[in-house]
């Protein structure tokens, strides 16, 4: 349809904004007329406002205008005003890109107006590549939300999603809803006056979940497979009976919560002594009681408890958990309620390094004090049994001295271990092991596929990516519900560990993003960090060589393969962050706005003096999540940096292929700044792995260039935050002069 | 002017011919200037200090704070209790406000009153003549009556512990009290703003049975007057008053310093800006001649 | 000396500390502690205590029970009251500190020649006589607590100061002949008398 459209270009060129001023716009329409082949040139002295966009409109309708090119502000700027949904659209900045950020005076009059003259190029080069997208509606998607897990988590992300009116499937595999609130004899309190321990309340929320007209309950049951994408989904629910249904799903909720570390493995603290048990245990011990006193397993009243904090956790050695999960304190405390409520002549003990009670917590932690519960800031080094009982050593840290306890039960405050499903690092290596013919490998692999959470048929692997210690990975920087499986969000103590309080909250949030999720995928949106973008993967297929690489590196799975071994894009699962645009080597993979030719058409566009100007010519390809608005707000405060620069706004690093970069250095660029969001443990890529991609990529372009009797100097990337408007400055200045040392770029006057 | 009708509370310092026996000589004469007028409790007795609870225990201490407020009670109805001592002052407001939370310790020390055949029913409130001064007649009224300010002395305003803690004057910061500099300053003189030692402690009664360790907080707090550039040190607190005053020869035997900071109390200073004689500003009561102020209450230049 | 009964205390159980909560001033408090350290890095003597008040409620809660009332520690407080306006859980204890001085004292464990344990009873005891103080007795008795040849030292080292302040009218030789007193000063004795018995009911049942 797109293609039968008969194309017209136009350009406006806006003189607001002191643009008129510092610049000749006369030359400028001159260049878009005859340089970049515009049909229609205007130019007006204040185009956002009402009647600078009725003449736009005006074009579009009576002139039958299908491109529009605006060379006036940054592209972040003024997008109502500059809003034509029924064109394609390209905007070159000429204010936040030029006359705010180059130095003042007549003596820049020339570079200045060469710099704008070059994004005047850039623009109408681009547009002239560019399509509107038209996107996929698909009314038939389905809305209904599968929610994996029945605990605190997935009943309140169920409920949640049924109330706002959506249909829910929730998947548990134990024969009643509640997971672990069903085994706690109460629970920290959610509200005022937080002082007493509460009814844990999941009897109500899962009768209400069973109830509900919109909800329906699978027991007994796990997720046996997952395929297809978000509005798309086709899951396969299996009983324990061994009886399959099959449910249609648009988006999923993973909620599928923890386990308890071992306590056998803290043979050090008692763990497998008869009078040494978890929290869990000391919950079975409360139900069992009932309000009346507590007693051991053995039947003997318990008289005197120790609770000991951080156990198996904080761990530093390697052995154990290395993290908190911060709900332990206070449930120590709650548990040493249990004792008071029911006697207070129990000696209860908290043992602990740090007690951690965040927020209302410390109310409760004085309540606790108030019922004479004991507080002792202690490293508990051993746990011996002591006859009936156990003796635990340890070390005073107030008292400074060695000292120790008898009590009749022992409790560790063991951690939260996520149920997340099979680690896909683990899962690659043994599948690249069992496809190279390795037996071992092929068992493996079938042991791990017994382990896996969701089942996806995905290529990438049948669970979500994990991030730090087996967590199911969210981007906590910047969108702390998004995973790294578009329309799948982790809810609970598998993403990151939490109390009960912080898990409903949580699980209300992740029930938010899958209604989302399902509604964009209906109208063929992409979620974030590209909200609303109608442009998907386009692949020439006859052109694709398998090399696996786009399936391989898109950091959310998007791309499975066919039994021909072709990559199969499922665009519901995409983010439109290009990084298997960035990835092909043969150049196949292209989205109607945003193409290797789209960009490379940009950077050709770019007139480039000669080695003997004495004015260099560098690249800057900045990603727009980060490095672009850095750079908008260096101009929006007036920090000037160099005039030779000339910027493309990429989706992100990962979709920058290297072609681009050969291109720019064949026309003789004489270098390349490749600017894009952090990487790493820490990171800050918009689209988590993009970033990292990149700096790959480029590492190997190190022998390309010196082959090509380049400095590899001339090719470097930086992290730039987007708070970053003085320090980026600061890096292209440095850059520049870096450049302007090593002298002009060889292959000037080749391109 | 109608008189703002106060009961008095001394304390055992200000008994004639005792450590503090020339500070309210000056009160009384800043209280005539401002129209309070100051009723002594018939037949008070001591409070027990900060010292008391050694042998004292929790309700004897009570019942002897609680015969000086049922006093106040029976003989002056409706009139606030008003210490010009702080220890006096903290003893007595905590005991009220003891009683006030427990009725079991109202109850028991009502027992051990009826020996003096007196009740205490809880009506009375405990203040000090500083709150007065500050929260009741205020600063403006207190500048009315100066015909000779002070000038060209500059004064370290020396708050100390229990003017300003737990209850301080008038809502003020417990770190950086500035109520006693406000006073200075009112008077016509210049407040020495940044002695650091404004609220360190004394040594209060330790000053008798840990000599050393009340001696070494002393003399910070005289060294920090003199770094400060003061003529001398102005205190609210009739113990305050006699340590710092008392000991500095003892410092300087033992440590061969060369103080010699005169240290006056706050109605001293009123009394001189407000035209007061030496005898009427107690001035004649000094171990370490406050020299300058003598000089502008006698009206020498 | 009241006879309270001394049990074995199993180190780390509530007894002492249940002990200190019924018999002490204040004792209801030291539970609540969260151990922050704040009182310690106020107190002007801090140096000079043993074990500062955040020790001190730490030992109480870990049933360190002669360690606390035999120390010195509690008899370092000059009632300055910085503890009380920094902590953070609002525990009194300045009031806590002197409760447990006088409960070392009345049980007998406090150090004997503790010097401010001595001029606390010797102040107290001079105001009990008749309602007020008599400075110059309560001086002279402070100076011959350790024994007459002492007490002539003492008041020699002192003299230079005592005629500062008999020159300066702020102290008087004459009250050593009597002094003020309260009118009703037998009243008063009665008064302090049926309070002490009072307490020493309440004490007595509790143990």
């Amino acid at each position: 349809m797109a293609d039968e459209i008969q194309v017209k270009t136009a350009a406006y060129i806006c003189s607001g904004c002191g643009l008129g001023d510092k610049l000749d716009i006369a030359q400028l329409s001159k260049i878009a007329q005859k340089e970049g082949k515009m049909a229609l040139v205007r130019d007006h002295t204040f185009l956002c406002n009402s009647e600078g966009v009725q003449m736009i409109n005006d074009d579009i309708e009576k002139e039958g205008v299908t491109h529009v090119c605006i060379a006036a502000c940054s592209r972040r700027a003024k997008t109502e005003a500059f809003h034509f949904p029924t064109v394609a659209l390209t905007r070159t900045n000429l204010r936040e890109g030029v006359i705010w950020v180059v130095a003042e005076g007549s003596e820049h009059d020339e570079v200045r107006q060469e710099m704008a003259d070059d994004y005047v190029r850039m623009g109408c080069a681009e547009l002239k590549k560019v399509k509107l997208p038209q996107g996929k509606l698909n009314a038939d998607l389905q809305k209904r939300i599968l929610v994996v897990g029945g605990g605190m988590s997935g009943l309140t992300a169920a409920s949640e999603a049924a109330e706002a009116g959506y249909e829910v499937v929730i998947v548990e595999k134990q024969a009643q809803l509640g997971g672990w609130a069903n085994r706690l004899w109460k629970r920290v309190p959610f509200s005022g006056a937080y002082a007493e321990p509460q009814d844990t309340g999941v009897a109500e929320l899962a009768a209400k979940v069973s109830a509900h007209p919109r909800i329906k309950v699978h027991l007994n049951s796990t997720v046996a497979e997952t395929s297809g994408a978000p509005g798309r989904f086709i899951v396969k629910v299996a009983q324990e009976s061994g009886a399959v249904t099959e449910e249609a799903i648009g988006a999923i909720v993973q909620a599928t919560g923890f386990t308890t570390y071992d306590i056998a493995r803290l043979p050090e603290l008692g763990g497998g002594q008869a009078n040494v048990i978890d929290q869990a245990g000391l919950e079975a011990l409360a139900q069992t009681a009932n309000g009346g006193v507590l007693k051991r397993a053995d039947g003997k009243e318990i008289k005197s408890v120790v609770f000991l904090q951080c156990a198996g956790q904080r761990d530093e050695t390697g052995k154990h958990l290395a993290y908190c999960s911060g709900h332990c304190c206070a449930t120590s405390i709650k548990q040493a309620m249990y004792f008071k409520d029911a006697n207070p002549e129990t000696d209860t003990v908290v043992m602990y390094t740090d007690l951690r009670v965040p927020g209302m917590g410390e109310d409760f932690y004085r309540s606790a004090q108030n019922k004479g519960v004991i507080f002792t800031k202690g490293k508990a080094s051993a746990v011996e049994a002591s006859g009936d009982a156990c003796k635990v050593n340890f070390r005073d840290l107030i008292l400074d001295e060695d000292a120790s306890l008898d009590a009749d039960l022992v409790v560790l405050a063991t951690g939260q271990v996520p149920s997340a499903g099979v680690d896909l690092d683990a899962w690659n290596k043994v599948v690249a092991e069992a496809e190279g013919g390795s037996d071992s490998a092929k068992q493996n692999k079938s042991e791990m596929q017994k382990t896996s959470i969701l089942n996806l048929t995905y290529r990438q692997g049948p669970d979500m990516p994990q991030f730090r210690h087996g967590f199911a990975d969210s981007h906590f920087i910047c969108f702390p519900y998004e995973t790294r499986r578009t329309g799948i969000y982790a809810a609970g103590p598998v993403r990151r560990p939490m109390d009960m309080l912080q898990a409903t909250t949580d699980a209300t949030g992740a029930a938010l993003k899958a209604i989302q999720a399902v509604e964009n995928a209906s109208l063929g949106r992409a979620a974030h960090p590209r909200s609303g973008d109608l442009s998907y993967p386009m692949v020439r297929l006859e052109g694709c060589t398998q090399c696996k690489r786009c399936t391989v590196e898109c950091p959310f799975g998007a791309i499975d393969e066919d039994e021909r071994r072709f990559p199969v894009f499922n665009q519901e699962r995409c983010r439109r962050c290009g990084t298997c645009m960035g990835a092909c080597p043969v150049r196949v993979i292209s989205f109607e706005n945003y193409s290797v030719d789209t960009v490379g058409s940009q950077l050709k566009a770019v007139e480039i003096p000669d080695e003997f100007s004495e004015k260099p010519r560098v690249l800057i390809l900045a990603c727009e999540n980060d490095a672009y608005p850095a750079l908008d707000m260096a101009g929006l405060s007036r920090t000037v940096y160099s005039a030779f620069v000339r910027v493309i706004p990429v989706r992100c690093l990962g979709s920058v292929n290297t072609i681009w970069i050969t291109d720019a250095l064949n026309s003789g660029y004489d270098g390349v700044m490749m600017m894009g969001c952090k990487k790493g443990d820490d990171y800050q890529c918009h689209f988590v792995k993009g970033s990292e991609l990149a700096g790959y990529r480029m590492g190997k372009i190190g022998d390309t260039l010196t082959q090509m009797g380049l400095e590899p100097e001339r090719v470097s990337s930086f992290e730039v935050a987007i708070t970053d408007n003085e320090r980026v400055a600061k890096f292209i200045n440095d850059y520049v002069a870096q450049l302007v040392e090593m002298g002009p770029s060889p292959m000037k006057g080749f391109g | 002017m109608t008189k703002k009708n106060y009961a008095f509370y001394p304390g055992c310092s200000s008994q004639k011919g005792a450590s503090a026996s020339n500070f309210p000589i000056s009160i009384g004469v800043v209280c005539e200037k401002l129209g309070i007028q100051l009723n002594e409790i018939p037949d008070w007795n001591c409070c027990g200090a900060s010292i008391g609870y050694g042998e004292g225990g929790l309700l004897p201490r009570l019942a002897i704070s609680a015969r000086n407020l049922a006093l106040t009670e029976q003989h002056l109805p409706g009139q606030d209790l008003v210490s010009g001592c702080p220890a006096c002052w903290l003893s007595t407001r905590e005991t009220a406000e003891k009683l006030h939370e427990s009725s079991q310790l109202m109850s028991e020390t009502n027992e051990a009153l009826k020996a003096v055949d007196l009740e205490f029913k809880g009506t009375v409130k405990a203040r000090h003549i500083v709150e007065v001064l500050v929260e009741d007649i205020g600063f403006d009224e207190m500048k009315a009556p100066v015909v000779k300010p002070l000038e060209g002395l500059k004064i370290a305003g020396y708050v100390g512990c229990q003017t300003n803690r737990p209850f301080g004057i008038a809502g003020e910061s417990f770190e950086n009290p500035q109520y006693l500099d406000r006073m200075i300053e009112t008077v016509g003189a210049e407040a020495a703003s940044d002695f650091d030692q404004k609220v360190t402690c004394c040594g209060g009664a330790l000053a008798f049975s840990e000599p050393e360790k009340s001696q070494k907080q002393i003399r910070d707090i005289v060294e920090s007057a003199y770094d400060n550039g003061a003529d001398m040190i102005v205190t609210p607190c009739q113990l305050c008053q006699a340590n710092v005053e008392v000991y500095q020869s003892e410092i300087n035997k033992k440590q061969g310093t060369k103080f010699a900071m005169p240290v006056v109390y706050y109605s001293q200073l009123l009394t001189v800006a407000y035209g007061g004689s030496l005898k009427q500003a107690g001035l004649n009561g000094h171990v370490i001649q406050p020299e300058k102020l003598r000089k502008i209450a006698s009206g020498q230049k | 000396m009241n006879d309270f009964n001394r049990q074995a205390v199993a180190p780390y159980h509530n007894n002492f500390l249940r002990e200190v909560e019924e018999r002490v001033e204040d004792g209801e408090w030291v539970k609540m502690c969260m151990q922050c350290g704040v009182c310690a890095g106020s107190c002007p003597l801090g140096n000079a205590w043993q074990h500062t008040p955040q020790k001190l409620f730490m030992m109480i809660r870990a049933g360190k029970r002669d360690e606390v009332l035999t120390s010195d520690s509690m008899w370092m407080c000059t009632s300055c009251y910085n503890c009380i306006v920094r902590c953070p859980r609002k525990l009194p204890i300045t009031h806590i500190m002197h409760g447990l001085a006088h409960y070392a004292h009345r049980l007998g464990m406090a150090p004997k020649g503790q010097p401010t344990r001595e001029i606390a009873k010797l102040f107290w005891n001079n105001l009990a006589k008749t309602g007020r103080i008599n400075e110059l007795k309560f001086s002279l008795s402070m100076y011959f607590k350790d024994g007459f040849i002492q007490g002539i030292r003492n008041a020699l080292a002192m003299r230079s100061i005592g005629i500062g302040l008999m020159k300066a009218k702020r102290l008087n030789p004459m009250e050593l002949l009597g002094g003020h007193k309260c009118k009703d000063k037998d009243g008063f004795r009665k008064m302090i008398a049926r309070a002490r018995e009072i307490e020493e009911r309440k004490l007595g049942k509790a143990s």
